[in-house]
C-alpha cells in the first residue's frame, strides 16, 4: 500500500501538471493517517439548522475556553497551604496572613497583567459551561432526542455534567479563600456523616485534621488532571457519537427518520460552528471585562473561625446546598455509634437521587413503550405529555431546591421570614414537583388539542364575518399541506394490553409484577388521559366535505 | 382595526400582550409606591416644632418607653442605653419606630440633629451609658485597613457578610446593608448593640480596633470603593452570581445562537 | 420506516406506531391530505440574485474582520499603555480596573467579530440550498453480526479459556488482586482518626484570649448583650496548627442575666452569667456566631442552624443534630478568665464514633 502511493507520489512530482501545494500536503499526511476515507464520510455532513442544536456547543466551547484559560492560570498559580504574609500590591491585605494558594491569587488579579481577566473568564466560562450543559441536557430530554440509538451518549453527556459540577467544586476551593474554605469545611463535615468509614475518608482526604496543609495540592491535581482528563474522554466519545448518529431534526416536510436535511459541514458548518466558538469566547470576554466574579481580595484568606453570610456554593452545587439547608436535624445514638442521618440522608442518598433520577429516565422511557426502534426526529414536547411532565416536575424540584439553597437572599430580598422559607421548601420539595407535573400534562394535553384543531379546521384569522342571517364566524383559514403533515408526522402509541387474563386452554396466565406496572405505566402514557388522538384522514375528509372548499 | 384583529393570532401576540402587562404593572407600581413617604414626612413637620429634649421624649418616645425613660410592654428600658444609642437609634431613623415588626428598619430621620443632641443628653441624663463618640474615635483616614478587615471577618461578616451588604437573621430579622452608613453610626452600634445586635465593649474590641473596622468598611463598600474586576452584582456572591450567568450570560448565547441558526430572509417575489 | 432503520423485536405493532407512517414515505397517494410534500424548493436570498446585496454582505463580512484586528492591536496597546493598577470611574460599573475593562473588552470584540463576521459569511453568501443525507441504521447488518460472532468464537476456542479452568481462575484472581496494591499506597494519605476529633486545646487553666486584643479576657470586658471570641492562651497565629487547632478550640462569649439561663449545668459553668460556647456549628462545622443579643439564640449562616444559648445551646431549628457544646469556665485568682478543662464532648459535626 504504502509504497504504492509512494511511488504513485513520487510520478506524479515528476508529471508536468505538479498537483497544489495543500494536496500535496494533504497527500502527504493520508499516506501515513489516512485522512481521506474519515474525510469522505465528515467533510460534506449535513448537520440540521435549529437553534436549540446549539446548546450543546455552547457548552463544547465553553470547555475549551476554560482549559485555554485555565493553562495560562497553572502558570502563576502556587497550590500550597504555607502561611505568608501579604505584602503585594493590594493594600487592604497588606500583612495578612494567608497560605500561599490564596496570595498567588491575589498576585494573578494584581500583578499580572490581564491575569484578572483571564481569572475571571476562566470562573464565567466555568458557570456558563454547567448552565449550558443543563439546557443543553433539558433540550434533548424534552424532545425526546435521548432515545434509542442515543442512550449512550445521554449517559456520556450526564456523567460530563456530574463531573463538571466536582471540577468547579475542586476549582473554586483552590484559592483557599473564607467563603470557598467555608464550602471544604462543609464537605469535610458532609464525609464525617457517613457511616463507619467517615472519619478515615476525612483524614485521608485532609492528610489529618480539617484543614491541614494538604487539601489545596490535593484538589489541585483532581481538578487541572483527573477530572478534566475524563471529561476530555468522555467529551471526544460524545462528539465522536454526535457525529456517527447524525443529527435529529424535527419533522417537517422532506424531513423524515431516515435522513437528515440542512446544512453541509464544509463550508456552512464550518464558518457557523467555528464561527460560535468566538461568539461565546467573545461573549464571555466581555462578560469577564465587566462584571466581576469570585472577588477573593474581599473575601480574605480561610480561617476556620471566620465567617460570611451568603456563605453559598456556585450554583450547580446549590440545589446540595438546598437538600442540607432545609433538611431536618436527625442524628440517632446508638450503641456508641452516631448515625448523621440530618446530614448524610441529603447528602449520600438524595444528592445521588436527584442526579440518577433525570439519567435513567431514558430507560424507564423505553422500558414502557416497548420500542426497540431508532428515532431520529425530535418530538415536539406537547406531544410527549408524561414526559414532558416529569421533565419539568424535575425542573420544578431542582428549582425548589436552589431557592432553598439561597434562602437567606430570598428572605432580605424579599423581606420574608428565613423559617418561612425553609418551611416553604420543606413542603414544596414533595408536593410542587406532582402539582408542576399535572400541570405541565394538562398544558401539553392541551396544546395537542388545538394542534387537532387547527389541523381539522385550519387557523383561526381572527377576522370575523357576518353572515346574511346575522351570525358571525370567525374565517378559518386551511393548513398549507407542509403544515398538515409537520402537525401530523409524531408517533402516537397505543397503550400496552396486558391481554386476557388466561390463555387458550382456560388456565391462569401468570404476570410478573413488572408485567403488571408496565402495562399500568403505558396507560398512563399512553392512555386517554396521556394523549389527544391525533386527527386521522378520515376525519379531515368529513370536515372538509361537510365545508366545502374554502 | 382590521389589521389588530388580524394579527391577534399571531405567534408573538401574546409576548407582547406579556410585555404589556408588564409594563402597565410596573408603571402602576411607581405610580403608587411614594404615597407611603408623604405620611413620614407630615409627621418630621408636625415634630419639628417642638424643641427641647424632654418636650421632644414626652411627644415623641414615652408611649413606648414610659414617661421616664422605664420601658413599657412596648418599648425597652432607656436608663443607662446612653447618649451614643440615642443618637444612632434617632440619627438613622430607626426611631420612633413607625409599626411594631420583627425588627425596626431604617428610614428617614425626622429630627434634626439638635433635636437629636438633646433628647440624646434626656435619656443620659436617665443613667450613664456609653457617651457620643467623638470625630478622632471614628475617623477612617490612618486606620489599619487590613487588621479592620481581619476583625470585620471575625467580628461582624458572619451577619453583615464580607463586605457589609448584610443578610438574613432568623424569623424575618435581618443584618442591615452598612453601604451608606456614617462612621459615627457604624461606631456606634458597636458601642450600644442596637435592637438584636451584640454589643462590642471597648474591653472586647478597643477603640482603635473599631476605627480600623470602619476604616475597612469605608474602603470595601462605599461609593467610592474599587471593584477592579467589573461591575460587582450587589457583592451577594455565588447566588448573584448564578443567576447572572444564566439570565444574562446563557441568555446573551441563546440570543446569539438564534441568530447563527436562523435562515437568511427570502428575496420578496414581487 | 420502521424496517428501514432497525428491528423491531418482540413488540407487538399494534402498540407501535408505523401503520400510517408508510404513508409518509415517498410512496404516498396522492389523495393523501397528510401527505409529505417533500421538501420545499428552494428559494434564492437578495444575495443569491442581486450582486449588489452579495457585495453589500462581503463588504460587512470584511469589515467585521478588520475591526477584530483593529481590536487586537487595540487589546496590544492597552496592555501595554494601562498601568494595572490603574482604576477608573465608569457608569454605571463602578470603580474599575481600567486594564481589565480596556483589555476584555477588546478582546471580547476581536473574538466576537472572527464569529460574527464568519457566520454572515456563511448565512449569506454560502449556498443555503438544504440538502439531504440518508441514514443508515446503527446496527449492524446480520451477515456482519453473524461473522463477529463467529470470530470471537473462534479466538476465545483458541485461547482454550472456557477449557483451561486453571488458568482463566488464576488469572482473574491476579487480576482482581493487583489492584489492591494501588489502594494500599494510599494508605499514607492520612493519620487513622484515633480520639483527634475529641479533644481541642483548651485544658485546665488556661486562659480565655481575646481573639481581637490577643489579650487574656477579664469578666468586666464582657456586658451583657455584648459577644466575644476568644481561642485558648498559648495558640499564635503563627503557630504551625493553628489552622487545625482553631478549628476546634474556637469559642464564643456572652454574658446573660443569670436568671435567664434555663438549664442548671450552663448555670454551673459560667461565671457571673458569662457562658462560653463552641463557636463550631454541631451540623458540618461553620463557625455559628450570628448572636442575637434579645432572644440570645445563635444562628449558623451556612444552613441556619438556630441555637439558644440561655439553654444549654439546644437547637431550635435547622439540620443541626444536637447542641452546642459549652465549655466550663470561671475567674483565676488573678481576675482573668480560665477554662476548667477541655469540652467534655467532641466539638464541630457529628461522626460515626462519636456516640
Amino acid at each position: 500500500m504504502s509504497t504504492a502511493s509512494e511511488t504513485q507520489g513520487s510520478s506524479a512530482a515528476e508529471g508536468k501538471k505538479k498537483a497544489p501545494a495543500g494536496e500535496r500536503v494533504a497527500d502527504w499526511a493520508d499516506g501515513r493517517l489516512g485522512i481521506y476515507s474519515l474525510a469522505k464520510a465528515n467533510m460534506r455532513k449535513i448537520f440540521p439548522d435549529h437553534w436549540s442544536f446549539m446548546l450543546g456547543e455552547v457548552a463544547l466551547y465553553s470547555f475549551i475556553i476554560i482549559i485555554l484559560t485555565g493553562v495560562y492560570l497553572t502558570l502563576f498559580f502556587h497550590p500550597s497551604m504555607n502561611e505568608v504574609e501579604y505584602h503585594g500590591s493590594y493594600t487592604p491585605m497588606q500583612g495578612v496572613q494567608m497560605s500561599e494558594a490564596f496570595k498567588s491569587t491575589l498576585d494573578i488579579s494584581f500583578d499580572v497583567r490581564g491575569g484578572l481577566l483571564v481569572r475571571q473568564i476562566h470562573h464565567w466560562a466555568a458557570l456558563i459551561f454547567l448552565a449550558a450543559m443543563f439546557v443543553h441536557m433539558m433540550r434533548v430530554f424534552f424532545t425526546g432526542a435521548f432515545r434509542k440509538p442515543r442512550e449512550v451518549n445521554w449517559v456520556f453527556g450526564f456523567l460530563l455534567f456530574v463531573l463538571g459540577m466536582f471540577t468547579g467544586f475542586t476549582g473554586y476551593s483552590l484559592p483557599d479563600d473564607l467563603l470557598s474554605g467555608t464550602g471544604v469545611r462543609f464537605m469535610e463535615g458532609a464525609i464525617l456523616s457517613v457511616p463507619i468509614v467517615g472519619t478515615y475518608l476525612s483524614m485521608f482526604l485532609f492528610g489529618g485534621e480539617f484543614p491541614g496543609d494538604d487539601f489545596v495540592a490535593r484538589f489541585y491535581s483532581i481538578h487541572i488532571l483527573l477530572l478534566p482528563g475524563i471529561m476530555l474522554g468522555l467529551l471526544v466519545a460524545h462528539l465522536i457519537l454526535v457525529f456517527y448518529h447524525k443529527h435529529t431534526q424535527f419533522a417537517g416536510p422532506g424531513r423524515k427518520n431516515t435522513n437528515v436535511v440542512g446544512m453541509p459541514l464544509l463550508p456552512v458548518y464550518m464558518a457557523k460552528a467555528g464561527g460560535f466558538f468566538f461568539l461565546v469566547f467573545g461573549v464571555i470576554a466581555a462578560i469577564a471585562a465587566l462584571f466581576t466574579i469570585n472577588p477573593i481580595w474581599v473575601l480574605g484568606p480561610y480561617r476556620p473561625d471566620q465567617v460570611s453570610t451568603n456563605a453559598q456554593p456556585d450554583w450547580y452545587m446549590g440545589f446540595s446546598e438546598g437538600l442540607i439547608r432545609v433538611m431536618p436535624g436527625w442524628e440517632v445514638d446508638f450503641w456508641g455509634h452516631t448515625l448523621v442521618l440530618g446530614v448524610a440522608i441529603p447528602l449520600v442518598i438524595v444528592f445521588p437521587l436527584v442526579l440518577v433520577a433525570i439519567a435513567v429516565y431514558p430507560f424507564i422511557e423505553a422500558w414502557v413503550t416497548g420500542d426497540k426502534r431508532e428515532h431520529h426526529i425530535a418530538d415536539r414536547p406537547r406531544n410527549a405529555p408524561t414526559r414532558t411532565a416529569f421533565g419539568a416536575a424535575w425542573i420544578a424540584w431542582y428549582f425548589v431546591l436552589l431557592v432553598g439553597g439561597g434562602n437567606d437572599l430570598w428572605a432580605t430580598h424579599f423581606h420574608l421570614s428565613i423559617n418561612a422559607i425553609t418551611w416553604f421548601v420543606r413542603v414544596a420539595f414533595f408536593v410542587l414537583p406532582v402539582v408542576v407535573f399535572m400541570i405541565t400534562r394538562r398544558v401539553c394535553l392541551g396544546l395537542q388539542r388545538k394542534d387537532k384543531q387547527k389541523v381539522l379546521h385550519g387557523r383561526e384569522t381572527g377576522t370575523i364575518k357576518r353572515l346574511p342571517h346575522g351570525e358571525f364566524v370567525e374565517i378559518h383559514e386551511p393548513l398549507s399541506q407542509e403544515q398538515l403533515h409537520t402537525l401530523t408526522a409524531h408517533d402516537q402509541y397505543a397503550p400496552l394490553e396486558i391481554g386476557p387474563r388466561t390463555d387458550e386452554n382456560g388456565v391462569e396466565r401468570k404476570l410478573t409484577r413488572g408485567q403488571k406496572l408496565r402495562a399500568r405505566l403505558s396507560k398512563g402514557y399512553y392512555g386517554e388521559s396521556g394523549q389527544i388522538p391525533k386527527p386521522t384522514r378520515e376525519e379531515y375528509r368529513e370536515i372538509e366535505s361537510s365545508h366545502g372548499h374554502h | 382595526m382590521k389589521k389588530l384583529s388580524a394579527r391577534r393570532r399571531h405567534p408573538l401576540a401574546a409576548l407582547v400582550v406579556l410585555l404589556f402587562a408588564l409594563a402597565a404593572t410596573g408603571g402602576l407600581y411607581t405610580a403608587f409606591a411614594p404615597a407611603g413617604e408623604a405620611k413620614a414626612e407630615q409627621e418630621s413637620s408636625k415634630s419639628l416644632a417642638i424643641e427641647e429634649g424632654k418636650k421632644l421624649y414626652a411627644t415623641g418616645c414615652s408611649s413606648c418607653h414610659g414617661t421616664g425613660g422605664q420601658g413599657t410592654s412596648d418599648g425597652p428600658s432607656l436608663v443607662g442605653v446612653g447618649a451614643a444609642a440615642v443618637d444612632f437609634q434617632v440619627g438613622t431613623g430607626r426611631m420612633p419606630a413607625q409599626q411594631p415588626g420583627a425588627q425596626v428598619p431604617r428610614k428617614k430621620k425626622i429630627y434634626s440633629q439638635d433635636e437629636i443632641n438633646q433628647l440624646a443628653a434626656y435619656v443620659a441624663s436617665l443613667g450613664s451609658g456609653p457617651t457620643k463618640p467623638t470625630k478622632e474615635m471614628y475617623d477612617p483616614s490612618g486606620a489599619d485597613v487590613a487588621r479592620g478587615g481581619d476583625l470585620f471577618r471575625t467580628n461582624c461578616s458572619q451577619c453583615h457578610n464580607f463586605t457589609g451588604e448584610g443578610g438574613a437573621l432568623t424569623h424575618g430579622k435581618f443584618a442591615p446593608d452598612l453601604g451608606d452608613v456614617s462612621e459615627k453610626h457604624i461606631y456606634e452600634a458597636m458601642q450600644t448593640g442596637p435592637q438584636n445586635m451584640p454589643s462590642f465593649t471597648d474591653g472586647a474590641l478597643p477603640e482603635k480596633d473599631k476605627r480600623d473596622i470602619v476604616g475597612y468598611l469605608k474602603t470595601v463598600n462605599s461609593d467610592k470603593s474599587e471593584s477592579p474586576g467589573g461591575f460587582k452584582l450587589g457583592g451577594f456572591g455565588p447566588v448573584a452570581e448564578g443567576m447572572f450567568a444564566w439570565i444574562f450570560g446563557i441568555g446573551a448565547l441563546v440570543a446569539v445562537a438564534v441568530w447563527v441558526a436562523a435562515r437568511t430572509a427570502k428575496a420578496k417575489k414581487s | 420506516m420502521s424496517s428501514e432503520t432497525g428491528p423491531h423485536e418482540n413488540v407487538s405493532d399494534e402498540n407501535l406506531p408505523g401503520a400510517q407512517d408508510k404513508s409518509h414515505g415517498e410512496l404516498a397517494r396522492k389523495d393523501d391530505p397528510f401527505a409529505d410534500p417533500g421538501l420545499p424548493p428552494h428559494e434564492h436570498r437578495i444575495q443569491d440574485i442581486d450582486e449588489r446585496a452579495a457585495k453589500r454582505s462581503e463588504r460587512a463580512v470584511a469589515f467585521l474582520f478588520t475591526l477584530s484586528m483593529l481590536a487586537t492591536v487595540g487589546f496590544i496597546a492597552s496592555f501595554v499603555a494601562f498601568p494595572i493598577d490603574k482604576i477608573i470611574y465608569v457608569w454605571p460599573l463602578g470603580h474599575v480596573s481600567a486594564l481589565n475593562l480596556a483589555l476584555g473588552l477588546t478582546l471580547g470584540v476581536a473574538l466576537f467579530c472572527i464569529g460574527a463576521g464568519a457566520v454572515h459569511w456563511a448565512r449569506t453568501l454560502m449556498s443555503d440550498e438544504e440538502m439531504v443525507d440518508e441514514r443508515h441504521p446503527i446496527a449492524a447488518e446480520p451477515a456482519v453480526r453473524e461473522k463477529v460472532i463467529a470470530d470471537f468464537k473462534q479466538g476465545a476456542k483458541e485461547s482454550a479459556i472456557g477449557r483451561r479452568k486453571l488458568i482463566r481462575n488464576t488469572m482473574f484472581g491476579a487480576v482482581a488482586l493487583v489492584p489492591l496494591s494501588g489502594v494500599v499506597l494510599l494508605r499514607d494519605l492520612g493519620p487513622l482518626p484515633e480520639d483527634k476529633l475529641r479533644h481541642t486545646a483548651w485544658k485546665k487553666g488556661k486562659l480565655l484570649v481575646n481573639e481581637n486584643t490577643n489579650e487574656p479576657l477579664r469578666p468586666e470586658d464582657i456586658a451583657v448583650g455584648s459577644l466575644t471570641f476568644a481561642r485558648p492562651e498559648g495558640l499564635e497565629h503563627h503557630d504551625e496548627d493553628f489552622q487545625n487547632e482553631i478549628a476546634k478550640a474556637a469559642l464564643m462569649l456572652v454574658r446573660l442575666e443569670p436568671e435567664d439561663i434555663k438549664d442548671k449545668r450552663e448555670l454551673d459553668w459560667s461565671h457571673e452569667g458569662i457562658v462560653a460556647f463552641s463557636k463550631i456549628c454541631t451540623h458540618v462545622g461553620c463557625p455559628v456566631s450570628l448572636y442575637e443579643q434579645q432572644t440570645h439564640h445563635v444562628l449558623c449562616p451556612c444552613h441556619q442552624s438556630t441555637f439558644d444559648l440561655a439553654d444549654a445551646g439546644r437547637v431550635l431549628f435547622g439540620p443541626a443534630g444536637h447542641p452546642l457544646p459549652q465549655l466550663n469556665i470561671s475567674v483565676n485568682k488573678d481576675g482573668y478568665l480560665e477554662a476548667q478543662g477541655d469540652f467534655e464532648e467532641p466539638v464541630g459535626p457529628a461522626f460515626w464514633e462519636r456516640g
